[in-house]
């Protein structure tokens, strides 16, 4: 047998000489320090979940109807007469919150240990290119089961672009291709959920690991192994601290996959809506545009960002400045790599002023989740008493997270480039593995 | 480092508990206590429906075969007893009431229910059918403090009896408020055997809105120790791999 299969080896390798040395490239001949922790699973969970979205996707195409009059109907069928639907659907809505769980975490372990810093700028502009996208791509899949809050998230979010002066009302209708989402906008956001954005998807994955191989990945200690030490094992050139990305992180990312599935399976067989985070309890009533939700949010991974849009007021006759804020707070993200002009990568050797501003932009981020969500609510009058004005109270505490999300970046330019920050002395080689 | 994935999973696993008890919404009502393992219970439930709900309320997803598999029921039993409305056995539960005599009848038509525990939850449908009474203002007789002027009469009443309101002390230059409901008369059933039957009802919804959760409470702990025990071996195997990184 093994015989055979080396025989296969050798006839593509004839006919195909650059495979391997990819293979070797990217694999057994990657050397990835040997220092890297827990928060290093992120990566690779991510492009399981993207996997998974798109192997469970192409079993739901199969049974959905993408027509306003059918879809929340086919919904139901794949749930009932389908085979496996059930699991199959709940696999690709719970794997689309963790999507966001994952790719959160590992943005996170990217500013924390300055992975963003030279030379891995475009690592992270083509991977907040891809969180942009995914973020277009949980919306319009959001909207396909058609229920009433997916009508309504629809209706609310697509009208932010009506915001923008003389060309906003055109263009929602332009995006919409109606008054209001109907059977146009369905088919077009299941033609770009399923087809375009998933192809820009994939493409943008493939450029963001290439450019990652091309510098080498950075790790907790922000030591570049590639300017250590020569010499391992296996290759007298190589660094010295680095070890082959196969077998070694390959067999360390199993690990991370067993538990992050075991997690996973939890959610998918007992609790599937998650208590309406992952599933809103809205959307189990089909698309009317006669009855509005009580409250009309974004899904939890949305809620931050939607808070910035309701938290910045209008000024000047329009209500743009929102929507300017909500993509100026991901644009600050893309210049990361320019605001911090940091000396040290590694959160282990930063300045104190970095590891509170950090601390706080965290804070920030989770307390506007929650405000996005409207749970403000219910914990306000549990908190302030029953009578206080929800709204303002919103707002003054909402206000304050927004200054500090942007103040944040404002903080970190003036901080590394006026050299106001006091670094630790950061050690020749990696410290620690595990 | 098994501690430290055993503690990351620990905290992973409180945080999602937490996640699903912070987001129970709108005002608290008191728990259905719906069990669906419970099969006699959804049997009674389904007997409940389709003696007193399917007269104006459709379950359009639901089909008579699949809840007779689900329920331990045989075809006989389903068609003979469950089955009013000469629908084949393939077939979903639809009323017999015509959409728009209904609409005529209530002003409103009566809402399919197939979805209702999955959109309301089965505390509010317990709470609804708990909270009828006696009200000579609204046009059908009946008012419901849980979803007030709705448009439904209440059918169970031969059941429960009929419930009156007691008013809170009214405040002069307030809208009275109603504090608590009281039996006036009692039904055939005691406080008791009502309040088990409305939850024989709710769980009866509660399979209906998702028969899948029969399924996924029966394979979804095997797939979690599964997963539990790769990752063990996984373990294992990584530890062996990297015995020689120092």
């Amino acid at each position: 047998m093994a015989n055979v299969f080396s025989n296969i080896g050798e006839w593509v390798s004839e006919r195909a000489p650059g495979l391997m040395p990819v293979y070797r490239k990217h694999m057994t001949e990657y050397y990835a320090p040997k220092n890297f922790n827990i928060w290093y699973y992120f990566g690779s969970l991510a492009l399981l979940v993207l996997v998974n979205q798109i192997v469970t996707g192409i079993f739901l195409t199969m049974n959905y109807d993408p027509s306003a009059a059918g879809a929340f109907d086919s919904v139901q069928y794949i749930m009932r007469d389908v085979e496996w639907g059930w699991l199959i659907r709940y696999m690709h809505s719970t794997g689309a919150s963790l999507f966001f769980v994952v790719i959160y975490l590992h943005m996170f372990r990217g500013i924390m240990y300055g992975s963003y810093q030279k030379p891995r700028e475009l690592v992270w502009l083509l991977g907040m290119l891809i969180f942009l996208v995914l973020m277009a791509e949980a919306f319009m899949g959001y909207v396909l089961p058609w229920g009433n809050m997916s009508f309504w998230g629809a209706k609310v979010i697509v009208s932010l672009f009506g915001t923008i002066p003389v060309i906003g009302k055109d263009l929602v209708e332009w995006i919409m291709g109606d008054y209001l989402p109907a059977d146009a906008t369905l088919n077009r956001f299941f033609a770009l959920h399923v087809i375009a954005l998933p192809l820009v998807l994939l493409l943008l994955v493939v450029l963001h690991l290439a450019a990652l191989h091309e510098v080498g990945s950075n790790n907790p200690d922000g030591v570049d192994v590639k300017h250590g030490p020569k010499g391992n094992r296996w290759d007298p050139t190589k660094p010295a601290d680095g070890i082959p990305f196969h077998p070694y992180y390959t067999v360390k990312d199993l690990v991370g996959v067993g538990l992050f599935l075991a997690i996973a399976a939890f959610i998918i067989f007992f609790q599937p809506t998650l208590g309406g985070w992952f599933l809103e309890h809205d959307n189990s009533v089909a698309a009317n545009n006669l009855v509005t939700p009580l409250q009309i949010k974004p899904v939890w991974y949305f809620t931050a960002f939607y808070a910035i849009v309701r938290m910045i007021p209008s000024a000047m006759g329009t209500a743009v400045w929102g929507v300017l804020g909500m993509f100026g707070s991901i644009a600050l993200l893309f210049a990361l790599p320019w605001i911090d002009a940091g000396k040290v990568k590694s959160i282990r050797y930063r300045g104190t002023g970095y590891k509170v501003a950090l601390t706080l932009f965290i804070l920030a981020f989770f307390g506007l989740v929650f405000i996005g969500t409207d749970l403000t609510d219910d914990y306000f009058p549990k908190w302030f008493g029953q009578d206080i004005d929800i709204t303002a109270w919103d707002n003054v505490f909402g206000r304050v997270l927004v200054l500090i999300y942007f103040g944040f970046f404002v903080f970190l330019w003036l901080y590394t480039h006026l050299g106001w920050e006091k670094t630790k002395p950061v050690p020749e080689r990696v410290t620690t593995h595990d | 480092m098994i501690k430290r994935y055993i503690s990351t999973f620990a905290l992973a696993f409180g945080l999602l508990l937490g996640a699903t008890t912070v987001m129970a919404e709108g005002p608290e009502l008191p728990s259905a206590g719906t069990n669906l393992r419970d099969t006699a219970s959804l049997q009674r439930g389904a007997h409940l429906f389709f003696n007193y709900c399917v007269g104006c309320h459709s379950l359009k997803y639901m089909r008579y075969e699949r809840m007779a598999d689900d329920l331990g029921l045989t075809q006989e039993e389903v068609m003979n007893n469950l089955n009013f409305t000469g629908a084949k056995f393939g077939d979903t539960v639809i009323s017999h009431m015509p959409p728009d005599d209904a609409q005529k009848f209530f002003g409103k038509a009566p809402p399919d229910l197939s979805l209702e525990v999955s959109a309301k939850g089965p505390d509010w449908v317990f709470a609804y059918l708990n909270s009828f009474y006696l009200d000579p203002k609204s046009p059908i007789g009946w008012n419901n403090t849980v979803l007030p002027n709705a448009a439904m009469p209440f059918p169970l009443w031969e059941l429960q009896g009929e419930q009156v309101p007691v008013m809170k002390p009214a405040k002069p230059g307030d809208d009275p408020e109603i504090e608590k409901l009281t039996l006036l008369h009692q039904g055939k059933l005691t406080t008791e055997q009502y309040q088990q039957a409305v939850r024989d009802i709710t769980n009866f919804l509660e399979y209906v809105s998702e028969p899948a959760a029969l399924q996924r409470h029966h394979y979804g702990i095997w797939v979690v120790l599964f997963l539990l025990g790769f990752t063990f071996l996984a373990y294992l195997l990584k530890k062996e791999y990297w015995k020689d990184v120092h």
